[in-house]
């Protein structure tokens, strides 16, 4: 008897499966990639008029002192973020590492569901929040150390202070359990050899867990970086939607959409986008570069 | 170290962590009781208003009339319904097509393989905010302004999905499984509904869950693409709602506790799908 024959399947199949990414990413993503381009060399009036304009978009932008502005807000606010973000996370997650600790799966959902709570309605929660007085933050300090200014204005004259506090109490969480997911690979083995040549908490830690978790820690460090340098409706909501007092919440992608649609300059907003794509694309790879050098160090 | 002395040793760490919950959960707690109250007792109480009630509180100034003005009087039941509608639609079809795609990409030899899983890679790196002004004006050119096919359409193959179900067909499928069920006869579409799905169970819920999520808490996008109030979901409904009602506490935070309520209940009821969809992408990226 002649073995079964596998019966091929038709060529056409795959690019069945495939069909719906090829066209929605070929009419949603690529094609409108190509449009920006075309856009961000162009001044618009709305979706209808165009005059093209060489490169006066870019040229106006690195004058344009407001975009500075929100450049330079959107990097203080990534920088402080991850800055505090990553130790909180990562000590939340060591402490919830601990072995024969109870109520793990408690303290995790705790912790992580504020993650869940959307960028806006995170914005309307802090807005309450902070507010001069009443809000539960200045009641509250008030109330546990009376040296607290009951008036303290957050959301007046702590802007940044303000969204950052916000960020943390939502993303603490996620990262958290990124962490945890990591320091739970970490092998025993290496742990119990560390114990048994007398290693102190500090040492295991610094020479066991660190380099385990360094990989897993870029990858936080790079799409906090990335989703920071994204922020947009947590001002835009904390502060009616607007930049708030003086611009001290204005952002990269706040002023890509207050241009392309309040103003209604489509052109240069693609222009901003552009830039802010090359920011976050060269983060991307010094985050690989310097990743690839600690393995070729270890 | 022995049992007793560990649970001591442990003390401290359960202080701590204690302490960080109740941070954590203090803004929860504080939206829903304000959202339970008066006006008056939101200026009078940090909480729940005192009184000789139970546990010396007056339960009986609470009421739902914020809930009752939200529901009757501010249009949030159709903004509760839209946010619905587009989350529901929105994962579960982009589960399938991210499904679809992934599928392709790991169980198929094919010319073009390479180059599309090339995409696939290079497209998780575009800022979505790039792809704003450019895609207004698409949407505007093919008439989908102000509809809700121009919201889900472009969120139906989202790269990190694909990239994903890629992953979890590589891991989870094995090939000589298909190539049986072709031998019986099995179509290909057959094949990938009763062979390929069932085994990425896990990945599909997981998806689910964030697509849902993603989709419910979404802003800028039905911020830029809608316009009449009719058709805005929560998000949109609640920050116009803040614009016009701001001083009136009760109101907004009887909105916000409607917009994040379903959420949680989804998250406290699959916990587990949700964590393992997060950290499926950690792992493996």
């Amino acid at each position: 008897m002649k073995p079964a024959v596998l019966r091929r399947h038709s060529p056409w199949a795959p690019w069945i499966f495939a069909a719906p990414f090829v066209l929605v990413f070929g009419t949603f993503v690529a094609w409108p990639l190509l449009q920006s381009l075309l856009l961000s060399f162009q001044q618009t009036y709305g979706p209808r008029h165009a005059v093209f304009i060489g490169g006066g978009n870019f040229r106006h932008l690195l004058d344009d002192p407001l975009f500075w502005t929100a450049l330079r807000n959107t990097a203080t606010y990534a920088g402080g973020f991850v800055f505090l973000m990553v130790p909180l996370s990562l000590g939340l997650a060591l402490l919830l590492d601990r072995p024969g600790l109870r109520g793990r799966a408690l303290f995790r959902l705790v912790f992580f569901a504020p993650s869940l709570v959307g960028m806006v309605f995170v914005a309307m929660i802090f807005f309450l929040l902070f507010q001069i007085r009443t809000g539960l933050i200045d009641s509250l300090l008030h109330a546990l150390f009376p040296a607290f200014d009951p008036e303290f204005p957050w959301m007046q004259d702590y802007v940044m202070t303000s969204l950052i506090v916000a960020s943390l109490w939502m993303y603490v969480g996620l990262n958290m359990v990124y962490f945890l997911a990591a320091l739970q690979n970490v092998p025993t083995e290496l742990l119990d050899a560390a114990n048994m040549d007398g290693a102190g908490p500090w040492q295991r830690f610094r020479h066991v867990i660190l380099p385990e978790i360094r990989p897993v820690a870029g990858f936080v460090v790079l799409l906090s970086v990335i989703g920071s340098f994204q922020l947009f409706e947590l001002p835009w909501v904390m502060f009616d939607n607007s930049a708030g007092p003086n611009n001290h919440g204005l952002t990269v992608v706040m002023y890509l959409y207050k241009s392309g649609f309040i103003v209604g300059d489509l052109g240069y907003a693609s222009a901003i986008g552009w830039l802010l794509a090359l920011l976050l694309i060269v983060a991307a790879w010094v985050q690989r570069r310097l990743a690839r050098a600690e393995e070729e160090a270890s | 170290m022995n049992g007793p002395f560990r649970r001591l040793a442990l003390a401290p760490v359960y202080v701590v962590l204690t302490l960080c919950a109740v941070v954590m959960a203090l803004p929860f707690a504080w939206i829903v009781t304000s959202s339970l109250k008066t006006k008056q007792d939101f200026f009078t109480s940090r909480f729940l208003p005192a009184g000789d009630g139970f546990l010396g509180v007056a339960w009986d100034r609470l009421t739902l009339a914020n809930y009752t003005q939200l529901f009757t009087q501010l249009g949030i039941p159709r903004a509760l319904l839209n946010s619905l509608f587009y989350a529901s639609v929105t994962s579960v079809l982009a589960t399938l097509c991210c499904a679809m795609g992934g599928y392709a990409l790991a169980k198929y030899e094919f010319r073009g393989r390479g180059l599309l899983t090339a995409i696939v890679l290079a497209a998780l790196i575009i800022p979505p905010p790039l792809l704003l002004a450019p895609g207004y004006k698409l949407l505007w050119q093919l008439g989908l302004l102000n509809s809700y096919a121009g919201l889900i359409l472009p969120a139906l193959t989202p790269a990190f999905g694909v990239f994903l179900f890629r992953q979890a067909m590589l891991n989870g499928v094995p090939s000589e499984l298909i190539d049986a069920a072709r031998i019986d006869g099995a179509g290909e579409g057959r094949i990938f509904f009763t062979v390929a799905l069932p085994l990425v169970r896990p990945m599909m819920g997981a998806f689910l869950l964030i697509t849902f999520v993603g989709a419910w808490n979404n802003f800028i996008g039905p911020q830029v693409i809608l316009q009449t109030p009719e058709l805005f979901p929560l998000s949109v409904a609640l920050n116009n709602l803040k614009g016009v009602y701001g001083t009136e506490y009760g109101l907004i935070t009887a909105g916000t506790v409607v917009s994040v309520a379903p959420v949680m209940c989804l998250f406290l009821l699959l916990q587990r799908e949700f964590i393992s969809g997060l950290t499926a992408g950690a792992v493996k990226g």
